[in-house]
């Protein structure tokens, strides 16, 4: 008797129980609501609106758009510059980064701390005052410009050309490649070193054959987060130049935001093109993330 | 020996660097003491006045005051929103959270001027007028905190066990909701604290959106730093200065909460 009202209750309240949890599903899935129609709101909508307009040409429906980019060679060369600057900063910024945080490794632990909370801090140094700073220290009556001007080390400098924005860009990257690079350093160990060492290596073999192959992801994946930062960057040209460098995000926003000619559905082309680029970027980075060292595993 | 010379030469990499980095900030820095700076190499003499007279500037202090305003007011709004977000799913949905960290990297991915543009779109000829106004600034301020403050709050959900912790809750009698606000809660403060104040360094430098979306219609400090472009070389470095020792101060603090949490 009381063994056969065992199963009997069990089932009684299994059932309700099943109902109810679908109910107590219901509420929470509510507090996700204002999160998800906000996000959707500032994130999402934006994001398809420049993707359908993109194909939008004076009311229909054309690529006339992206032809007009293809076009047009002012456009075109400031997707040129971006990339260079964004190529060469990135490339410049990692290597600095990567000899500053393997040289880094030979420091007293409190002294790294205190160099490391430096650079994190520098790394908030960016954009319109940063443009600033660089103005003040390199522009043409800037204090280094002025000194390197009385040794005849340079005869002039350009702050506001691509050389100028360059060393600009590096600034703001070095610190982020630090940042990236810093934790995966760590997978390097000592012992190795005194190891390859022992059998005869020499430093650069060692960084050749051990230490490059074990950091590649870490190096690949830093770079990939550089050129996507440069190549987005804004505010830093827009302040030093006032705009008047040819950088791909400076045309994007006169676009929709300039006096003169406002053509919205273009700038969503080219922002198009942009986002593609950056995914391609990605795409062969991950594919060589995929043949190196660690992923081999 | 071999090793004395290896250890020059990383004291030089780094110290190099280190200078390198610190020279525009260290420039600044003189530049908004001297009293004149012109085409000499050094300064003239120094002095405080840029600071008083950036102090007494109505401007600046409307101006600081509005991006206090938008950055507080977005923060509040994230915290508010992200956290019970970040709860229901860790405990009612599991399964979301790899959608979730597909979704925060957008703010990422995209860059602001690309989302400007439709924003800018959407919103200009919406019947809800917030395109100039300080309410679109703060909706997109939202977005581009989320990376950090989701990671970091899902790093805190992340190191307590949520399902042990609201069962023990349950079985002393509290509600979803008192064992969340309790017990939840507490447990994320210190994760909370560091990600607000790093977000807020973050966006008190927004440029771009403030840039596009309301310019000078509703002047944010960033916003007031590039209008204050053609005056005094000596006033803007005050300007930037000031600017810099609020970020250093809550990027330390940050960086304080960061290192009594659990990690």
């Amino acid at each position: 008797m009381n063994t056969a009202s065992v199963p009997v209750t069990q089932v009684t309240t299994t059932k309700p129980n099943h109902k109810r949890l679908a109910l107590t599903k219901f509420k929470p899935a509510l507090i996700l609501l204002p999160f998800a129609l906000l996000f959707f709101m500032f994130q999402i909508a934006p994001m398809l609106w420049v993707l359908v307009n993109s194909f939008i040409y004076e009311e229909t429906f054309s690529f006339e758009n992206y032809l007009e980019i293809f076009d047009s060679a002012f456009i075109l060369q400031g997707f040129t510059n971006s990339l260079w600057l964004s190529i060469t900063s990135s490339l410049v910024a990692i290597i600095i980064a990567a000899c500053f945080v393997s040289s880094l490794r030979r420091f007293d632990s409190w002294l790294r701390d205190w160099i490391i909370s430096f650079t994190n801090m520098t790394a908030n140094f960016s954009g319109v005052p940063l443009a600033f700073a660089f103005i003040i220290i390199l522009g043409f009556n800037g204090a280094l410009t002025l000194l390197l001007k009385k040794y005849g080390i340079i005869d002039d400098f350009n702050l506001y050309g691509q050389w100028g924005l360059l060393a600009l860009y590096i600034y703001f990257q070095v610190p982020l490649a630090v940042l990236l690079l810093y934790p995966a350093f760590d997978a390097l160990s000592d012992d190795w070193q005194a190891a390859s060492a022992l059998l005869g290596a020499k430093t650069w073999q060692f960084w050749r054959y051990i230490a490059l192959p074990v950091l590649s992801p870490a190096l690949l994946g830093t770079f990939i987060i550089l050129i996507a930062n440069a190549m987005g960057a804004y505010a830093s040209v827009y302040a030093l130049t006032s705009g008047n460098y040819n950088v791909i995000t400076v045309r994007i926003a006169s676009l929709v935001s300039g006096d003169i000619f406002l053509e919205p559905n273009l700038a969503a082309a080219i922002s198009v093109l942009l986002i593609l680029l950056l995914a391609f970027i990605t795409i062969i980075n991950q594919m060589l993330i995929g043949r190196s060292y660690h992923a081999k595993r | 020996m071999q090793n004395a010379n290896s250890s020059s030469f990383h004291k030089f990499i780094v110290y190099g660097t280190v200078t390198l980095l610190f020279i525009p900030i260290l420039a600044t820095f003189i530049y908004s003491i001297s009293s004149s700076w012109g085409a000499t190499i050094l300064p003239d003499g120094l002095t405080f006045d840029w600071y008083s007279q950036l102090w007494q500037d109505p401007r600046f202090i409307a101006a600081f005051g509005r991006s206090l305003f938008i950055c507080i007011s977005a923060l509040i709004l994230s915290s508010v929103l992200i956290i019970p977000a970040i709860f229901v799913v860790f405990y009612y949905f599991p399964k979301l959270n790899g959608l979730m960290n597909v979704l925060i990297l957008l703010p990422f991915a995209v860059p602001p001027v690309v989302s400007s543009v439709g924003l800018l779109q959407i919103y200009a000829d919406s019947s809800i007028q917030i395109v100039g106004t300080p309410w679109i600034l703060i909706g997109t301020y939202f977005t581009i905190a989320l990376p950090f403050m989701y990671r970091a709050i899902a790093n805190s959900f992340e190191a307590i066990n949520l399902a042990d912790l609201m069962d023990a809750a349950h079985l002393l009698g509290a509600s979803t909701t008192q064992a969340f606000f309790m017990v939840v809660l507490p447990n994320l403060k210190k994760g909370l604290f560091a990600s607000l104040f790093l977000s807020f360094s973050f966006l008190l430098g927004e440029f771009v959106f403030s840039n596009i979306l309301v310019g000078t219609r509703y002047e944010t400090l960033q916003i007031y730093l590039y209008n204050m472009r053609q005056t005094s070389g000596h006033f803007t470095s005050a300007l930037v200065m000031t600017y810099f020792a609020f970020i250093f101060l809550f990027t330390w603090l940050a960086s304080r909460i960061n290192r009594g949490a659990p990690s």
